[in-house]
């Protein structure tokens, strides 16, 4: 317990910051700006603070604070972190001012508001670190559908291409899984004798029929927030559309809101539905490794091949929680972090070559790397990350994600494997038909293309690419926090990791 | 034989719907009497007093639980309840009906009688100010409702019935602008209305012929009594919910809907929509809960039925709409598709979801009603949705307060559409009627469809020559608008308050 309410506090201060940005005068856009950044800075302090005052190894969820809300209906406003929520909370307090930075120039040429921009950014900060906090399932489900408002306003507001199909499909698909969720939900309250403190909701005994039902409810919602095959054609129309600042918020945090909802509740809540349906979530998983990098070395637009990386490396983070050993479990987890850094740095990057070309078809670049070199370097080590060369964080979590699977599952595995050689496929393709090779003769005329690497982009990628190579050799500070929490996990679906067989063999 | 007594009434307990009655009659006395020029005023100010008046003296009762009148007027937790959610949205519907700042003359037309389109009438289209009587006929209709909800027998239900729903007829046909169209809303709502009467009548019939009695109590008991065969009594059932459901606007019942909706002066079409729908379901609670539990809720399948079908078709018939009115129109069928669900619920939960959904619902329908009549061009309201295309732009505020009210609709949380949903769907599972939450999760995704494409419309599509301007509100729409979203808004964030109130009222007495 601690004294001080670091979640509630945590949750409702860029909320604050969004209503203050977005009253500020449209005239006064760098104001905003800076606000904005320094308002996300103080943010990312606090998290820190969170960090240090979360005890890893300790109870599973810890900082609980709890706050009557519908007393009648049994919920409340508590908020307590895992260690999975509590990395993901960091994830969002680094991501979201580097994403600032990067949207610094973004919202000036769309003839739209800029204070409403980043308080719109603000805003949608506010909503995932609920939904992160949340340890009631009506809070948790609150955040969850609110968390589309900000996003769809983004998309639709700031985007390009068609900005407008795209905020509405990604706005109709995450409420058909929220609605699902909410009967689910709804079913879940009744069936827990009317109440929704988590904690008491992974006690209740549940018939087989019901708790089968109630899972696929929410599996279905965070399915397709994942997004997972078959649920997934939003994300490329929405990450393809998205201005770069949100884009790169979907990509690196928004979407592992589906593989978060998967740990923290379907597991814990509906274990043995969890074992039943593990197969089915299995074979999904590595369909849409195989298909979605398929699909991503036919893309032909920047954006939406970064947005198909990110469908088939959400198939390996699905494999790795659906093994149910704590090694895969883990890697899973990890895999969300390195997800986060890698593809979002990567859908930076391309959204700083997307800005200076004023196109995203990859058609329009080739031999790029003459003009803009330094650029073209950042993209190649962007791409290397997420295709988990060993040295970059995503290797770490992409081994210990096929290791905990090949134990217990080695079709799945060998399967999977086959992603790593496809992600090498497009990666380099797409480096080579953008950096490499003869020059296109059109990016002369072009006048961003002149321009390498700004001291700004500098800021906004250096920090990522640090912490890529830093957990890539050493993921000792993140796996402390989470392995405690995927144990637990583990457990209540009451997985029993396999001996190290080399070992028990050895031993006969 | 007996010797004929008048039945000793509680004046306390049925006060508020006489201070209605009683306004109503002045006003009509008014009519005559006030100077016309003193008449608006006077009018507006008498129908505001009296439903303030009315309002209080229902919160002052608000513990009261008696059978008055004879047995006719039941005066119990849920009448209470019903009764002051309609004192107060109307109290709101008054105040959109009495603005007069947005169009020379107000909403209403001068002369009703005019041929439409003769030298008079545009005469009179262009500053005549508009016909007074509307305030006493709403108060009539309003205090017709708050009979209806407290009706204890048939026949009393029936009076209140035609009580309210004449002067809403009559208040159809008075739209100052495309008047025709007007005009044939109120007849269509007039003939359809009246069929539904008589099947409410037929019904009423059939039931005494079954019970010998029309009071709740003895079809209570004569229902529960077995060794009878109640082909009878389920043919009245019958009868009346179709005059029921008809007021509701439950799909079969629903056709004249989108036509008096879009007809009506858009102040009337707001009054309907928030406070017939709390007379027409408060009237269904009473006959369901306490005439016919009896019956051990046998009627569930084949209203269920209904309720899905409500749902479903009125979701999908709201993505097709072009007119602002007419969606609202459809969006209003589903949810007396949702509120049915809550209906059919059964037992305490299932009345308090409702009761709760039925004032939230009506806030923001009023809200967004309110929104509909500043949306103007130089022919006045722009209902065609094509017209809205970039308000956003040109208005952010107005837009801004409708999707609100439009994420209300669809049931994002925080707002009190999100949480009335979570209460019947709730109520709904807790009493076995898992397949009506299923049916109401699948239409409330198509019916996300329609509410989006406004906010596409207002926010991200570029506005055109063609976009009317956002008139600045008078201070009675504005009071109507700021009231209907702020009560959106804290419901859906702070509900508790209301919640307590449905569940301490959630009580009939016989």
């Amino acid at each position: 317990m601690s004294s001080f309410p670091y979640l509630s506090v945590l949750t409702v201060a860029p909320l604050v910051g969004a209503l203050v940005v977005a009253f500020l005068p449209r005239s006064r856009p760098e104001l905003a700006k800076w606000l904005t950044l320094a308002w996300s800075l103080g943010i990312l302090a606090l998290t820190v603070a969170l960090w240090v005052a979360f005890e890893a190894g300790g109870e599973r969820l810890q900082l609980r604070e709890s706050y009557p809300w519908i007393p009648g209906w049994g919920a409340n406003f508590t908020f307590a972190v895992d260690g999975i929520a509590l990395v993901m909370l960091m994830l969002i307090a680094v991501l979201v001012p580097i994403v600032i930075l990067a949207a610094w120039h973004e919202a000036d040429v769309s003839g739209r508001s800029v204070p409403v921009y980043f308080a719109l950014l603000l805003a949608l900060e506010s909503t995932m670190i609920g939904v992160f906090a949340a340890a009631d399932v009506f809070l948790f489900y609150v955040f969850f559908e609110v968390m589309l408002v900000p996003m769809y306003f983004l998309i639709g507001s700031y985007g390009g291409g068609q900005r407008q199909y795209a905020a509405v499909k990604f706005f109709l698909y995450s409420l058909v899984g929220g609605l699902f969720m909410l009967a689910a939900v709804v079913g879940l309250w009744v069936a827990g004798g009317h109440t929704f403190d988590w904690a008491a909701l992974t006690q209740i005994d549940m018939s087989t029929g019901t708790e089968r039902w109630l899972f696929l409810g929410f599996f279905l919602a965070f399915a397709i927030k994942a997004p997972f095959f078959p649920f997934h054609t939003w994300l490329p129309d929405a990450g393809g559309s998205a201005p770069v600042g949100a884009g790169a918020l979907l990509v690196g945090i928004l979407d592992k809101v589906g593989t978060f909802g998967i740990l923290r509740y379907c597991l814990p809540i509906f274990p043995d539905a969890s074992r039943y349906f593990a197969p089915l979530a299995l074979v999904l998983g590595v369909i849409g490794i195989i298909y979605a990098a398929l699909l991503a070395v036919g893309q032909n637009d920047l954006k939406r091949l970064v947005s198909y990386t990110s469908i088939a490396h959400f198939g390996f983070i699905g494999v790795g929680i659906f093994a149910f050993t704590t090694q895969a479990g883990t890697g899973a987890v990890l895999y969300m972090v390195n997800h986060g850094l890698a593809t979002g740095l990567l859908f930076l990057v391309v959204g700083m070559l997307v800005a200076r070309r004023g196109s995203a078809l990859i058609s329009d670049f080739g031999g790029a790397g003459k003009y803009v070199p330094v650029l073209a370097g950042v993209l190649f080590f962007a791409g290397l990350a997420s295709l988990a060369m060993p040295g970059t964080a995503p290797f770490v979590s992409e081994f210990l994600v096929l290791i905990g699977t090949f134990t217990v599952n080695k079709p799945i595995a060998i399967i999977a494997t086959l992603g790593i050689v496809l992600a090498a496929a497009y990666v380099l393709w797409m480096v080579q038909r953008t950096m490499q090779g003869t020059p296109n003769p059109a990016l002369a005329e072009v006048e961003g293309m002149r321009r390498d690497i700004t001291l700004r982009e500098k800021v906004v990628v250096a920090p990522l690419i640090a912490m890529i190579i830093v957990f890539g050799f050493y993921p000792k500070p993140i796996t402390d926090v989470i392995n405690p929490a995927v144990q637990a996990t583990m457990q209540d679906v009451g997985a029993t990791d396999p001996a190290p067989t080399a070992i028990t063999e050895a031993a006969k | 034989m007996d010797e004929l007594k008048a039945p000793s009434i509680d004046y306390a307990a049925v006060a508020p719907i006489l201070i209605l009655f009683g306004a109503a009659c002045l006003g009509v006395l008014a009519e005559a009497f006030v100077p016309r020029r003193a008449r608006h005023a006077v009018q507006l100010g008498l129908a505001l007093l009296a439903t303030v008046a009315g309002l209080v003296v229902v919160i002052t009762q608000a513990s009261t639980r008696v059978t008055t009148a004879g047995g006719a007027v039941a005066i119990d937790g849920p009448a209470v309840f019903l009764q002051g959610a309609i004192l107060a949205l109307a109290l709101v519907s008054l105040l959109l009906m009495g603005e007069r700042k947005l169009e020379a003359g107000g909403a209403f037309v001068p002369q009703a009688a005019i041929t439409v389109g003769s030298d008079a009438d545009v005469r009179q289209a262009a500053h005549a100010p508009g016909l007074t009587e509307v305030y006493p006929i709403s108060l009539f209709a309003i205090a017709g409702m708050l009979l209806f909800v407290a009706a204890n027998d048939l026949l009393t239900m029936f009076i209140a019935l035609e009580v309210f729903s004449l002067p809403l007829y009559l208040l159809c046909a008075l739209a100052r602008r495309r008047r025709l169209l007007s005009q044939e809303a109120a007849l269509k709502y007039f003939l359809l209305g009246s069929y539904a009467s008589a099947f409410f009548l037929f019904g009423v019939a059939l039931i005494y012929g079954f019970v010998g009695g029309v009071d709740f109590g003895s079809i209570h008991a004569a229902a529960a009594e077995s060794g009878r065969d109640p082909l009878l009594l389920y043919a009245g059932l019958a009868m009346l919910s179709i005059g029921l459901l008809f007021k509701t606007a439950a799909v079969p019942f629903h056709v004249w809907t989108p036509d008096v909706y879009q007809g009506a002066p858009t102040p009337i079409t707001a009054f309907m929509a928030a406070c017939t729908k709390v007379a027409a379901f408060g009237a269904l609670l009473r006959v369901l809960y306490v005439g016919f539990n009896g019956l051990s809720w046998d009627f569930t399948p084949i209203l269920g039925v209904i309720a899905v079908l409500t749902m479903i078709l009125g979701a999908v018939l709201a993505v097709t709409q072009t007119d602002i009115k007419r969606l609202l129109a459809y969006s209003s069928i589903a949810n007396a598709g949702y509120l049915l669900v809550g209906v059919l619920a059964s037992g305490e939960s299932g009345l308090a979801s409702t009761m709760f959904y039925l004032v939230a619902y009506g806030f923001t329908v009023l809200g967004a009603f309110a929104v509909v009549t500043l949306v103007r061009d130089a022919d006045g309201e722009a209902g065609h949705l094509s017209r809205w295309a970039g308000l956003g732009r040109r208005s952010p505020l107005i837009a801004g307060l409708f999707t609100f009210i439009l994420l209300a609709f669809a049931g994002i949380p925080l707002t009190s559409g999100f949480i009335s949903k979570f209460a019947v769907f709730g109520a709904a599972i807790d009493g076995g009627q898992t397949w009506l939450v299923i049916a109401g999760v699948i239409s409330s995704i198509v019916l996300a469809f329609p509410y989006l494409r406004v906010v596409v419309m207002m926010w991200l599509s570029d506005p055109s020559e063609a976009t009317p301007t956002v008139s600045v509100p008078g201070v009675f729409t504005t009071a109507a608008l700021t009231i209907g979203v702020a009560m959106t808004l804290l419901l859906g964030v702070a509900p508790s308050l209301l919640l307590d109130l449905t569940s301490g009222a959630a009580e009939f007495v016989q």
